[in-house]
């Protein structure tokens, strides 16, 4: 049969042919250009019509960025270099770059202040953002706001560790009770921490200010970027354990603490941010006699938080929702109490899925600090419409200085998109 | 009903507040600074310098004041307000007064409860234009569209300079100064129209400034002044009288360069010599040092050096003096006698 056949077929081939790399229509970027970008007509005309948009933008842009102009001292020594010539005047960041910054009135010999705060947060962010990072870590992040404060605001190291120590007892007292009774060791706790500051108030004499370490730096003088982040960081950070407390005091089968929280919750819901911040602002200023009351930065801070927690809250309670009611069974068949039952079981899930939402909302609220810029409040915003664009030498400047805030606020939420993307997929044990 | 509660307990507040703040002069003294109210920004008015440091028009009348009070023109706590939350400010006592390009009217006076202690400043609306709209006067402006502020006194006095002039325009919307230079350069409007002096700056700030032209019509007054709260006399004379002070350095020739000499003893122009002190218990019946204009005038110059040195027409701003000459050279500034 073999046989027969060998002398049928004119010619077998022996041995393989080598192997050849595909044809440059079939791989490479060839390929994907063809793939992707010229699959049909409709959308090649599409591509270079996108092209063309780009070439346009770029084409307009570029020259301006590039004939920028880094070293003048104002706006018409720019013009008078370009010399009719379109080209940016970053002059104005490179001699405003402190102001833009820390604010006008930050002294100017302190800035290492601010700027080791901010490389401490880095340390201090660190373990709770990344959790394989040793646990013992978390002791800094817990002293770090009582380091920042200090750094930042300077006067009296007392006072920052009076807060420590106020806190500090505040949790003791609350490990103490909390044996007995969730509420006891709660509000004990709460009260054992004022009873320390309010007596710790007396022990810090009016003068110690005066001859501290660091020099005392007022809230008013504060300002630039380094609000943004402050604002950002603190009611971030406070908003979500209260965003937290509310969305399962919403669940609660008590009705009063049910109420408030669903009064609260709508209440600051309904009500724009830049009205709160009026308020804090402008009528709070009313019913303190003059030259007392709480300072501005801790009311914005405050009615920031509230306001967002009041957005986190809905979030998180959406969380809650989306769990079966297994879940909450499962607990309760455990012998779990609520606090148990909370943290080990149900509030890790609902935490997860709320991860989007609540990343949402820091976002927002980050961005949403540039409004204390309207009640005075020198933020980078309020300084670039305020005193920079005032000031006689660099009225007129547009353009560059608003690329520059933009391209700080997007960096950074660009990062936090990023983190959040990250924890998304570390935390993913469902099905798949 | 709660509208009236929460009013209520507003103006209590309100008493509250003016009643400790009665002797405004004493705290300044006892605090050792004073807390002066200013704009966010507005160039050659207020604005700090890359150092921080405040200058401007309205900066320097805070500076002359602090000098009078307390011989010390840097003492002065510089409070940016904002239109918004200026006039709070103010009557919560978180500052002494206020120097904000503030226009002088009625309502601010008398139902808002400030006295005003004079203008530093007469200002008015006006109107801008570029030059190929070949048009030289505001009469000529029929069915133009304009660049306007909202919320502002020179949106209710266009419409009705044109209502009273029967011609029409289209208005064009904006929140903000730097948003209205942008959109006027841009086309989106033919005419620009804000205080004259805000347009002088802003057109000082084009690239081709000669490309643009101020209308001589100007619709509306505005006297810009400092003030401070009703209920403390003798606090608003002081501001008052350091106001007066400048003005009357500049007519009697009494300048930073000169106030040395002239201060150091009693010249031939009794005027002079009760103002600086070297005569006469001026400063006395004020409960003031008896140097305390001359530390005011020695500040920052008398009222013409200030001019000239923040919005003059040795600088990019530059404004003539117009209104704001001397009643001897035709202006409207005229201060009482010091006698």
């Amino acid at each position: 049969m073999s046989d027969t056949q060998s002398h049928n077929v004119a010619f077998v081939r022996e041995t393989f042919l080598p192997e050849s790399a595909p044809p440059s229509t079939a791989t490479g970027p060839v390929k994907w250009i063809k793939d992707n970008l010229f699959a049909t007509w409709a959308n090649g005309l599409l591509t270079v019509a996108a092209l063309y948009l780009i070439f346009l933008v770029l084409s307009s842009t570029m020259p301006w960025i590039f004939a920028g102009i880094w070293n003048a001292e104002s706006l018409a020594a720019c013009r008078e270099v370009l010399d009719g010539v379109s080209g940016a005047c970053f002059a104005v960041l490179t001699e405003r770059w402190n102001q833009l910054l820390f604010g006008f009135t930050y002294p100017t010999d302190q800035y290492w202040r601010p700027t080791l705060a901010f490389v401490l947060l880095f340390v201090a962010m660190a373990p709770v953002l990344f959790f394989d990072l040793p646990r013992k870590l978390l002791i800094f992040t817990g002293l770090y706001p009582f380091l920042a404060f200090w750094l930042i605001w300077g006067g009296t190291i007392l006072a920052p560790l009076l807060a420590l120590a106020g806190v500090v007892v505040g949790y003791l007292v609350y490990d103490r009770l909390v044996k007995n009774s969730f509420a006891a060791g709660f509000f004990g706790g709460i009260v054992a921490a004022f009873v320390v500051w309010y007596i710790g108030g007396f022990l810090i004499s009016d003068t110690a200010n005066e001859n501290a370490m660091l020099q005392a730096v007022p809230s008013r003088d504060l300002g630039g970027f380094m609000l943004n982040m402050m604002l950002g960081i603190t009611c971030v950070s406070l908003s979500v354990p209260l965003g937290i407390a509310l969305a399962l005091g919403r669940q609660s089968n008590l009705p009063l603490i049910k109420g408030i929280c669903v009064v609260f919750i709508e209440f600051i819901r309904g009500v724009p941010l830049i009205t709160l911040l009026f308020v804090a602002n402008v009528m709070l200023a009313y019913f303190f006699p003059p030259g007392s009351g709480v300072d501005l930065f801790i009311r914005v801070v405050i009615m920031i938080t509230i306001f967002s927690a009041a957005y986190i809250a809905e979030v998180i309670r959406g969380g809650l929702a989306a769990l079966p009611k297994g879940q909450y069974e499962a607990g309760d068949s455990l012998g779990l109490d609520y606090a148990q039952s909370m943290r080990l079981i149900i509030l890790p899930q609902a935490l997860k899925i709320s991860i989007p939402g609540i990343v949402n909302i820091a976002v927002g609220l980050f961005k949403d600090t540039t409004l204390v810029s309207v009640i005075s409040m020198f933020d980078i915003v309020g300084m670039i419409r305020g005193p920079i664009l005032a000031s006689t030498d660099w009225n007129g400047v547009y353009w560059e200085l608003f690329m520059f805030a933009s391209v700080l606020f997007f960096v950074v939420c660009y990062g936090i998109s990023q983190y959040s993307q990250w924890l998304e997929r570390r935390l993913a044990t469902d099905h798949r | 009903m709660k509208t009236s509660v929460f009013l209520g307990a507003l103006t209590v507040a309100g008493i509250v507040a003016g009643g400790a703040a009665a002797a405004t002069m004493d705290e300044v003294k006892a605090r050792g600074k004073l807390n002066c109210g200013v704009t966010t920004g507005l160039v050659g008015f207020a604005a700090p310098d890359s150092n921080g440091n405040w200058e401007g028009f309205d900066v320097d009348v805070c500076r002359a004041v602090a000098a009078a009070v307390l011989g010390d023109p840097q003492a002065v706590e510089f409070v940016p307000t904002t239109g918004k939350t200026r006039f709070t400010a103010l009557a919560s006592g978180e500052i002494d007064m206020l120097a904000r390009n503030t226009t002088w009217t009625f309502s601010r006076d008398v139902d808002l409860k400030f006295t005003f202690v004079g203008v530093n400043y007469y200002d008015g609306q006006g109107f801008m234009v570029p030059k190929d709209l070949g048009v030289s006067s505001a009469t000529e402006l029929d069915g133009a569209t304009v660049c306007i502020q909202t919320g502002t006194t020179t949106e209710l006095n266009l419409a009705d300079y044109f209502r009273s002039n029967n011609i029409s325009y289209e208005p064009v919307p904006i929140e903000t100064n730097a948003e209205a230079q942008q959109q006027y350069l841009a086309g989106a409007c033919d005419v620009y129209t804000t205080d004259a002096s805000g347009l002088a700056a802003t057109r000082a700030t084009f690239e081709a400034p000669g490309d643009h032209v101020l209308l001589p019509e100007i619709v509306s007054k505005e006297p810009l002044g400092p003030l401070v709260r009703h209920g403390d006399n003798e606090w608003g004379d002081v501001v008052r009288w350091t106001l007066n002070a400048l003005i009357t350095a500049e007519e009697l020739g009494v300048t930073s360069a000169n106030i040395a000499d002239m201060s150091a003893a009693p010249g031939n122009n009794p005027e002079i010599n009760r103002l600086l002190g070297t005569e006469g218990t001026l400063g006395e019946m004020l409960g003031l040092s008896a140097d305390w204009a001359k530390n005011a005038i020695a500040a920052g110059g008398n009222y013409g050096e200030v001019f000239e040195k923040n919005i003059g027409e040795a600088t990019p701003i530059g404004l003539s003096r117009g209104l704001n000459a001397q009643w001897t050279d035709g202006g409207l500034l005229y201060s009482p006698p010091f006698r």
